[in-house]
């Protein structure tokens, strides 16, 4: 059995709770940027194979746009910020009022695009540095990097190093819920992956007992 | 043709599936993973698997699933056709996949894996002598592949180029 597999109950708790303090921060910095109240919420710690990974998102084939930024540090990892191309519109008229772009077929709109990263790299450096304060370990975002492609081609780049390890991988997902638009509510996904090496070092910090 | 009574057959990562005249073969989404048809064309068979990583020797747990790896994949899929009734010196290749998603100015292994991958299978597939009849690999878009034994194409999609037959 894998080290994945053989996590208890309080440590997947322990891992939401990680995953709770990180978004909650991001949610201000996205609410700030936003200009409106936009909530964040960590609804489960997953364990999945790559396959239900895919599907979490709307299958290997869906097009999507995601930020990928490699987390450097004393617990690495890889981080995802997925958006649908229809909602990563949303997010990119909200923010800069611009109304003449497309991200949903290429050629895409280079201002969007640009609009798309910052958010990005906004989110991720909240999240991360709540994350770092709690748990008291030094984490770094790269530089963060747009794709809008097959969700399966884009999410399996960050699985790479868990897989030499793992059939599967934990996810600490983060649902935005925006309320800006009653009919379009924006459904975001946060995808934190640490290394698998990364786990005894954070529930270390947390003081939770390793098995 | 009936390619209207033919099964969709669906590949996922990490796996490995086999179809036989009218079914057709697809797996979606490949990144830096490698999509690898091996096929007898007269025997109608084929075999496709999705290959994540090169190597299965550089993994640090024994137990992993086998269809992961070029190195341990391949070698089921060219068995189990010969088993199934394929012959080994009409087995034919085509490939696609391998792209690198994000380019990383880090010095990082895991990134260039795509070309690792791709040459993994290549490997493999020289040292049994199989024939590589088509490919479309390496770029920085995913891909969708799918392919007819009843045609031998390989049809590939992406998001930017469209679809083409190899």
């Amino acid at each position: 059995m894998s080290f994945i597999e053989s996590l208890t109950d309080y440590q997947l708790d322990a891992l939401k709770e990680v995953g709770n303090i990180g978004s909650g921060n991001a949610a201000t910095s996205l609410s700030m940027l936003l200009n409106h109240k936009v909530d964040m919420k960590v609804p489960a710690v997953r364990i999945v194979d790559y396959n239900e990974m895919m599907e979490l998102v709307g299958g290997p084939d869906k097009l999507i746009a995601a930020v990928f930024l490699r987390i450097e540090g004393e617990a690495p990892g890889n981080m995802f910020f997925v958006l649908s191309p229809e909602e990563a519109e949303t997010f990119v008229k909200q923010m800069t009022g611009s109304e003449d772009f497309s991200v949903q077929e290429p050629p895409f709109d280079e201002m969007a695009m640009s609009a798309l990263q910052e958010m990005g790299n906004i989110l991720a450096g909240s999240y991360l540095s709540a994350l770092s304060d709690f748990i008291n370990v030094l984490l770094q975002p790269s530089v963060p990097l747009l794709t809008i492609d097959m969700a399966g081609a884009i999410l399996a780049e960050g699985l790479l190093e868990l897989s030499q390890v793992s059939d599967y991988a934990i996810i600490i997902d983060t649902i935005i819920d925006d309320h800006e638009d009653e009919n379009k509510p924006i459904q975001g996904h946060f995808f934190l992956l640490p290394d698998p090496d990364s786990f005894p070092k954070i529930f270390n910090k947390l003081g939770i007992p390793d098995q | 043709m009936n390619t209207l009574e033919s099964k969709l057959i669906k590949v996922g990562i990490a796996d490995l599936k086999f179809a036989k005249s009218p079914d057709v073969l697809r797996t979606s989404g490949l990144g830096s993973c490698v999509g690898v048809v091996i096929y007898d064309a007269s025997a109608k068979i084929a075999g496709m698997a999705h290959v994540m990583l090169p190597d299965s020797k550089s993994s640090k747990k024994s137990e992993l699933n086998q269809f992961k790896y070029a190195d341990t994949s391949l070698p089921i899929l060219i068995d189990t056709l010969i088993k199934d009734g394929a012959r080994k010196f009409a087995l034919k290749a085509k490939i696609a996949g391998g792209a690198q998603m994000f380019s990383f100015s880090s010095s990082n292994d895991m990134l260039r894996v795509g070309q690792r991958n791709v040459e993994a299978v290549k490997t493999v597939l020289n040292q049994y002598r199989i024939p590589i009849l088509a490919e479309d690999v390496y770029g920085s878009s995913g891909r969708t592949i799918e392919f007819s034994i009843d045609t031998t194409l390989l049809n590939v999609r992406t998001v930017s180029q469209g679809t083409k037959d190899i």
